[in-house]
């Protein structure tokens, strides 16, 4: 989707507040058309890189450069501004009718009045909002709102998007709905975005890039797929997704296979580490099996464990099955297997994942 | 009651007869009031809107100071105003006291808090991160100061009512500083004070429907221009 072209550029991004540091990034870049996700959680900085970004945020220190060009921070410089667009958590929109709402970057800009008619035009169609161009945008839902909120942002042809977790008032389906089309929009025009987000899955679903934050700083950063599979810890583990996330310590360790013991359990799991060694264990939910009867014999995996099922949260056509094994386990079911094993909360079962299914960290 | 329907007659009468005084004194009442109103309306959006964006030592006591004159008593600024325009008073060279200048003064000192504290309120009700949707959006500061302003134009829009409302309505200080002198500085309600001082009730209840009908009309037209923009 991205091209080699970097477009925008931050250098040593520090910002402080009350004396402490709230964002530390040494490095970033982003390419042309390329999307990239901010995932972490409230206060892990993702909002205050955007901001600074935007130059809507005057840095306590570093370079900004658009195009290889030093932009002036603390909203200054209109001239980057005007070629850039941003989408804020709650869509700030003007007490006037949606097509006006949308209209307001173009008039700021002072766009002829039968080219804004035009942009407003595509832009309202391609977000589906075009009904509503008359209606007060004080009596539309939630949805149409942030649908305005991203036409207005598009409408100006920016080419740098960013996305402060935009979704994050609405309703599943209509974000779901919403994330459908965004991702089509952000196809079709060829901005670069940057979305804040702290969901994995519209990280997956928007970003070619991911960068996991922490505190105010980039724990890792890669392409959605590489952090997906390889998170660098147990944190960025359970951003992407990783919902076991398990502390243990290490028995033995021969030929490449470590042998633990997680509360009292054990576990064989492809590693290398030392005996005493104390470990944290991630796995994805997809990754672990469950059985009515012990597969000890049918399966491959190395890891059979007799638990009860606790909780069952249906999700579509997958649901979530909450495990108490002697320690918690989440796993992905389909709701065909589900109905087909006759699992319900307190169902003895069997949780199974293979060795080389679980990525080890070193504790601390 | 015989008293108020023959004043109400009578203020009926002296309307459709367009008698020449009463025109006079109406027309003076909304010339004084709608200028003081005008200058107050400049004064107290600009002053509340900067007021309201800054950040700078002493601006809540600031605010508390507007705020404490919108409650200004006219005759407290009349005694202001006529003691500044006196013959040896600080501004006694401009030789305007006795005049619907002095007047227009007078009201200004009446309506200006009241517009600068309204919008102070209106500007400073508004998301606190509107500034940051609307310079992302690629707006100057002066682009953005605009738009922040049409954002609050309904509780801006009342703001200028409540000055109006308080400066043509007011009688303390426009008699101190105008004089009341017939033909000259007369206005509707140190008319209807003089004409009740004199017992003339029906006269005064005249005077007195006008003013609320003049009112009620212009508050009509401001509310008739805050409305006209809203969508459904």
């Amino acid at each position: 989707m991205n091209g080699d072209t970097v477009i925008l550029e931050a250098r040593d991004l520090v910002v402080r507040r009350g004396g402490a540091e709230v964002l530390s990034v040494p490095e970033f870049t982003l390419h042309e058309r390329e999307s990239v996700a901010l995932i972490g959680p409230n206060g892990a900085g993702k909002s205050t890189m955007l901001l600074s970004l935007a130059t809507l945020l005057q840095p306590s220190a570093g370079d900004i450069l658009f195009h290889g060009s030093r932009v002036q921070a603390s909203g200054g410089d209109t001239s980057y501004r005007r070629r850039i667009a941003m989408v804020f958590q709650e869509p700030l929109l003007f007490d006037t009718t949606v097509f006006d709402n949308v209209a307001s970057g173009l008039k700021i800009r002072g766009v002829p009045r039968d080219e804004i008619r035009k942009r407003v035009g595509e832009c309202l169609e391609r977000f589906h909002i075009d009904h509503l161009a008359d209606r007060s945008a004080r009596r539309i839902s939630g949805g149409e709102v942030q649908r305005t909120s991203l036409a207005r942002a598009f409408a100006t042809r920016p080419e740098v998007v960013f996305l402060d977790e935009p979704f994050i008032a609405l309703d599943p389906p209509t974000r779901h709905a919403l994330m459908v089309d965004l991702a089509q929009v952000l196809r079709d025009s060829g901005s670069s975005a940057i979305i804040a987000t702290h969901d994995q899955m519209e990280a997956l679903r928007l970003a070619d890039r991911m960068m996991v934050m922490q505190g105010g700083r980039v724990v890792q950063s890669g392409t959605t797929a590489e952090v997906t599979a390889h998170p660098v810890n147990a944190f960025a583990a359970s951003f992407v997704g990783m919902e076991n996330v398990l502390t243990g310590s290490v028995v033995s360790s021969a030929g490449g296979m470590l042998t633990l013991d997680v509360a009292g359990r054990t576990m064989e799991i492809v590693g290398s580490g030392s005996p005493g060694e104390r470990v944290v264990l991630c796995t994805h939910p997809e990754h672990v099996v469950v059985t009515t009867v012990d597969p000890h014999h049918r399966t491959s995996a190395r890891n059979v464990f007799p638990g009860t099922v606790t909780r069952i949260v249906p999700l579509g056509a997958v649901h979530k099955v909450y495990l108490d094994c002697g320690f918690p386990l989440v796993a992905s079911v389909t709701a065909h297997s589900l109905a087909e094993l006759g699992m319900v909360p307190g169902s003895r079962v069997f949780a199974s994942f293979k060795a080389t299914s679980v990525h080890l960290y070193r504790k601390g | 009651m015989d008293l108020i329907l023959d004043g109400i007659r009578m203020a009926w009468h002296l309307l459709v007869t367009l008698d020449k005084e009463v025109l006079a004194v109406t027309l003076l009442s909304l010339k004084v009031s709608g200028l003081a109103t005008l200058i107050s309306l400049v004064i107290g959006v600009i002053g509340g809107t900067a007021i309201a964006l800054a950040d700078f030592p002493g601006k809540r006591l600031m605010v508390s100071v507007v705020n404490t004159s919108m409650g200004l008593p006219p005759v407290v600024v009349g005694l202001f105003v006529t003691i500044m325009l006196w013959r040896n008073g600080p501004l006694s060279r401009w030789e305007i006291l006795y005049t619907p200048t002095a007047m227009v003064i007078a009201q200004t000192i009446i309506a200006a808090p009241i517009v600068m504290g309204i919008s102070i309120a209106a500007i400073q009700n508004l998301p606190p991160d509107l500034r940051l949707q609307i310079l992302a959006l690629g707006a100057s500061r002066r682009q953005m100061v605009w738009l922040l302003v049409r954002e609050a134009r309904l509780p801006l829009m009342a703001g200028i009512m409540a000055g109006f409302g308080g400066v043509i309505s007011e009688v303390g200080a426009s008699i101190m500083v105008g004089g009341n002198i017939k033909g000259y500085t007369r206005v509707l309600t140190t008319a209807t004070v003089m004409e009740t001082g004199k017992g003339n009730f029906d006269t005064a209840i005249a005077l007195g429907v006008i003013l609320l009908a003049l009112c009620f009309a212009v508050n009509y037209l401001l509310t008739r221009v805050q409305q006209r923009e809203r969508p459904r």
